[in-house]
C-alpha cells in the first residue's frame, strides 16, 4: 500500500536534482504533481525475485533432466530431477506467502485466462510441479520406471514456459521498464534459468559427469548478458534504472558474479573450480532476477519514465495526423 | 484475445454477455473547469463505501492531503497552484488574469477517480476473475475472491488500485500467515455498484454541489462533454481538453473521462495511456520463442561434448 509522505523535495521525484536538466536529456520537457508517480508501485515482497529465480531453476531443470535422461547421462539425469522438484516445490511456497490473502491461493485456479500470465502461470506451475515431484519421487524409491519416465517428460513439456513466463507477467504491466523490455526479457529469463539449472547439477556432480551442465552454464550466462545488454541499449532512458540504486548495483553484481563464475568453470578438471564457479553463477543469476525486480520499482516510482515516452508517442501520433 | 488490443469501442464481453441484464454504460464525466475544491467527493465517497481512514499527513502540497487514488481513496481532489494565465484572447493573456505586474496565480483542481476504462488492463491480468465487468460496463473487485495478488497494482495505467493493509473493523481480521496482517485484498471505486443497482447516482456524484461531477449514460456524456468543450474553447480558457473522451484511445475510452485545463500529466495522469495487453499477444510469442532458445540451447550443451 502506497504511504503518503510529506513533500521534502519541493516536486521533485527523489534523486532528481534539477528538473531541466533531468527532462532535456530525453529531449522533452514535462510538468508533473508535485513529483508525485503516476503508476503505482508493485506491493510483491522479496519472495517473487526469489522465485523468478527458483522457478526457473526448476522449468530449466526438467529439460536438462529429459535431455540427460535421453543422452544416457544417468548421474546429471537424477541432479536435475532432484533440483527440478526443488525448484517446483519452492515456488508455490513463496507465491503463496507472497500474496495478501494466502488461505486464498487456490482461487488461482478458479479460472483460466489466457490474458494473465499470472493465471495461465499458476496452472503451469502447478502442471509441472505435480510432474518434477512425482519424478523425483519414484526417482527417490527406485519404483515405476515408466511412469517416472512419463513425468519427466510432461515436467519438461511445461519448462520452458515456466522458465520464460514470469518475463511475460512483469513485462504485461503498465511499468514502463518491465513493459519496454518485453521483447528480450524473456530470452533473459530462459537463459538465465538455464544457467541456473547447468550450475546447480554442476555444484553437485563430478567434473566427468558435469559436462552438459558445465556447458549449458556457461553458455546461459554469455546468452544472457548478451539479452540483457540488447535490452539496456534499445530501453535507454526508460532503462536508467538498470544503471541506479539498489536495480543499478545489483545488475553490476550480477554481471561479475556470472562472468567470474562463468571463467572459473571453463577449467574443466578442477572440482574446486567447478563448485566456486556454480555458486558464483547461482549467485549472479539470484542477483540478476533482483535487479530486474527492484528496476520496476524505481521505474513505477518516477513520473518521468511513464510521462516523457507517452508525450513522445502523442506527439508523434499527432504530427502523423 | 483481439477484442482486448483491437480499439472496439465497447468493453470485451459487456453488454452480450448480460443477455437481457445488459444495461447502458453509465459512466462519469468530471468538468474540471467548475469544481471548487470542496472535497465532498471524498468525504461522500469514504462514507457510503465505508473506507477506512489511512493516516492523516500533512503534505505541504496545496490543500491535497489526499495525494493519490488508492485502497483508501476512491475520489481524490487535485490542486495545482501556477502561473498561467486562464484565458488567451488571440493567443494572449486574457482580460481577467493580466494584472500589471503579470503574477498571475490560476488554481486548478480536479476530482480524479478510476476511468473504468473500455479496455481495462486490471480485469485482463486478474487471475481469480475477482475483478469483472458489471452489467453498467463498469469494473470491480469482487472482495470475496480477491485473493490480494497484487498483479491489477502495477497493472493499471493510472495507478488506480492499490492493497489494502488495514483490517476492516467491520469484518474479523483474516487469519496471519506468515506475520502479515490486514485487509490484504485489492480496492478501488465501483462506481456505487450497489447504488447503480438500486437506481441510485454514485455518492461523490451526488454530493458535487457544482455538478462538476456528471453521471449518466457514456454516450450522452460525451454528447455533453463536447459541447462544454466548445464553449470553454470559445471562451478562450487556456489549456481546455477533454481527456478520455475518445474511443480509438491507447484504452479505448475512458467510462470516466474529465474535462481538464491543463495538460494531463499536470494533474498526475498519464498523457497517452495503453492498456498493457495490447501487446500481449506478442508477448506470449517471445515467451514460447524464448522457451524454444532455452530447449535449443540444453541440446547444444549435450551436442557440444562426448555426453
Amino acid at each position: 500500500m502506497t504511504r503518503i509522505e510529506p513533500n521534502t523535495q519541493n516536486g521533485r521525484p527523489p534523486g532528481v536534482t534539477s528538473w531541466k536538466g533531468s527532462i532535456t536529456e530525453a529531449g522533452t520537457s514535462m510538468e508533473s504533481y508535485y513529483g508525485r508517480p503516476i503508476i503505482k508501485e508493485p506491493v510483491w515482497q522479496p519472495e517473487i525475485p526469489v522465485y523468478f529465480f527458483t522457478g526457473g531453476l526448476g522449468g530449466a531443470s526438467a529439460i536438462l533432466s529429459l535431455a540427460a535422461s535421453a543422452a544416457g547421462n544417468e548421474k546429471l539425469a537424477k541432479a536435475a530431477r532432484y533440483w527440478g522438484a526443488v525448484g517446483d516445490n519452492v515456488s508455490p511456497l513463496l507465491l503463496i506467502s507472497d500474496l495478501g490473502r494466502p488461505e486464498r491461493f487456490l482461487n488461482m485456479l478458479r479460472v483460466f485466462k489466457v490474458t494473465s500470465p499470472m493465471s495461465v502461470g499458476s496452472w503451469v506451475l502447478v502442471c509441472s510441479s505435480g510432474a518434477s515431484t512425482t519424478a523425483a519421487a519414484l526417482e527417490l524409491v527406485g519404483r515405476l520406471k515408466p511412469v517416472k519416465v512419463a513425468a519427466e517428460v510432461v515436467a519438461a513439456l511445461f519448462g520452458p514456459l515456466l522458465a520464460t513466463y514470469t518475463a511475460t507477467l512483469v513485462s504485461d504491466t503498465a511499468v514502463p521498464v518491465w513493459h519496454q523490455g518485453r521483447h528480450e526479457l524473456p530470452f533473459v529469463f530462459g537463459f538465465s534459468a538455464g544457467a541456473t539449472a547447468g550450475a546447480a547439477c554442476a555444484l553437485v556432480l563430478d567434473p566427468e559427469d558435469a559436462g552438459p551442465a558445465r556447458r549449458l552454464a556457461i553458455g546461459g550466462v554469455v546468452a544472457e548478458n548478451v539479452a540483457m545488454g540488447l535490452m539496456e541499449a534499445r530501453l535507454g532512458f526508460v532503462g536508467e534504472p538498470y544503471r541506479k540504486g539498489a536495480a543499478g548495483k545489483l545488475n553490476v553484481a550480477a554481471k561479475g558474479l556470472t562472468a567470474v563464475g562463468a571463467a572459473l568453470m571453463t577449467r574443466k578438471r578442477s572440482r574446486a573450480a567447478q563448485i566456486a564457479g556454480s555458486a558464483l553463477v547461482l549467485g549472479g543469476e539470484l542477483a540478476l532476477r533482483w535487479s530486474v525486480f527492484k528496476a520496476g520499482f524505481q521505474s513505477a516510482r518516477d513520473p518521468r519514465y511513464t510521462v516523457v515516452p507517452q508525450k513522445q508517442r502523442r506527439a508523434a501520433k499527432t504530427a502523423e495526423a | 484475445m483481439t477484442q482486448v488490443a483491437e480499439p472496439t469501442g465497447n468493453p470485451a464481453a459487456w453488454p452480450d454477455s448480460y443477455g437481457e441484464d445488459a444495461k447502458p454504460r453509465m459512466g462519469f464525466f468530471t468538468d474540471t473547469s467548475v469544481c471548487i475544491g470542496c472535497k465532498a467527493c471524498e468525504v461522500a465517497c469514504k462514507e457510503w463505501n465505508l473506507i477506512p481512514e489511512d493516516g492523516l499527513v500533512w503534505t505541504g502540497e496545496s490543500y491535497d492531503n489526499t495525494s493519490t487514488l488508492g485502497a483508501n481513496s476512491w475520489r481524490h481532489v487535485a490542486f495545482v497552484e501556477q502561473q498561467k494565465p486562464q484565458r488567451l484572447v488571440d493567443g494572449e493573456a486574457g482580460i481577467d488574469t493580466a494584472s500589471e505586474s503579470g503574477d498571475v496565480l490560476r488554481w486548478l483542481m480536479s476530482s480524479d477517480v478510476c476511468k473504468h476504462c473500455t479496455h481495462a488492463a486490471c480485469l485482463d491480468v486478474c487471475p481469480t476473475g475477482s475483478l469483472f465487468r458489471t452489467e453498467f460496463g463498469t469494473v470491480v473487485v469482487q472482495q470475496d475472491i480477491c485473493n490480494g495478488c497484487g498483479y491489477c497494482v502495477p497493472a493499471c495505467p493510472f495507478g488506480v488500485l492499490d492493497r489494502r493493509e488495514i483490517a476492516d473493523s467491520s469484518h474479523d481480521p483474516p487469519p496471519a500467515f506468515l506475520g502479515k496482517i490486514g485487509d490484504g485484498r485489492v480496492w478501488k471505486c465501483t462506481l456505487c455498484y450497489d447504488r447503480l443497482k438500486g437506481g441510485h447516482e454514485p455518492a461523490c456524484a451526488k454530493a458535487c454541489p457544482t455538478d462538476s461531477i456528471q453521471f449518466g449514460e457514456l454516450d450522452e456524456l460525451r454528447e455533453r462533454a463536447d459541447k462544454r468543450l466548445a464553449k470553454l474553447q470559445g471562451e478562450g480558457w487556456n489549456g481546455a481538453q477533454l481527456y478520455g473522451r475518445d474511443p480509438d484511445d491507447g484504452v479505448g475510452g475512458f467510462g470516466a473521462f474529465f474535462l481538464l485545463l491543463d495538460e494531463p500529466e499536470v494533474y498526475g495522469l498519464p498523457p497517452d495511456p495503453v492498456v498493457t495487453t495490447k501487446h500481449l499477444p506478442a508477448m506470449w510469442t517471445t515467451a514460447f520463442v524464448a522457451g524454444a532458445a532455452l530447449v535449443g540451447g540444453v541440446v547444444a550443451a549435450f551436442a557440444g561434448g562426448r555426453k
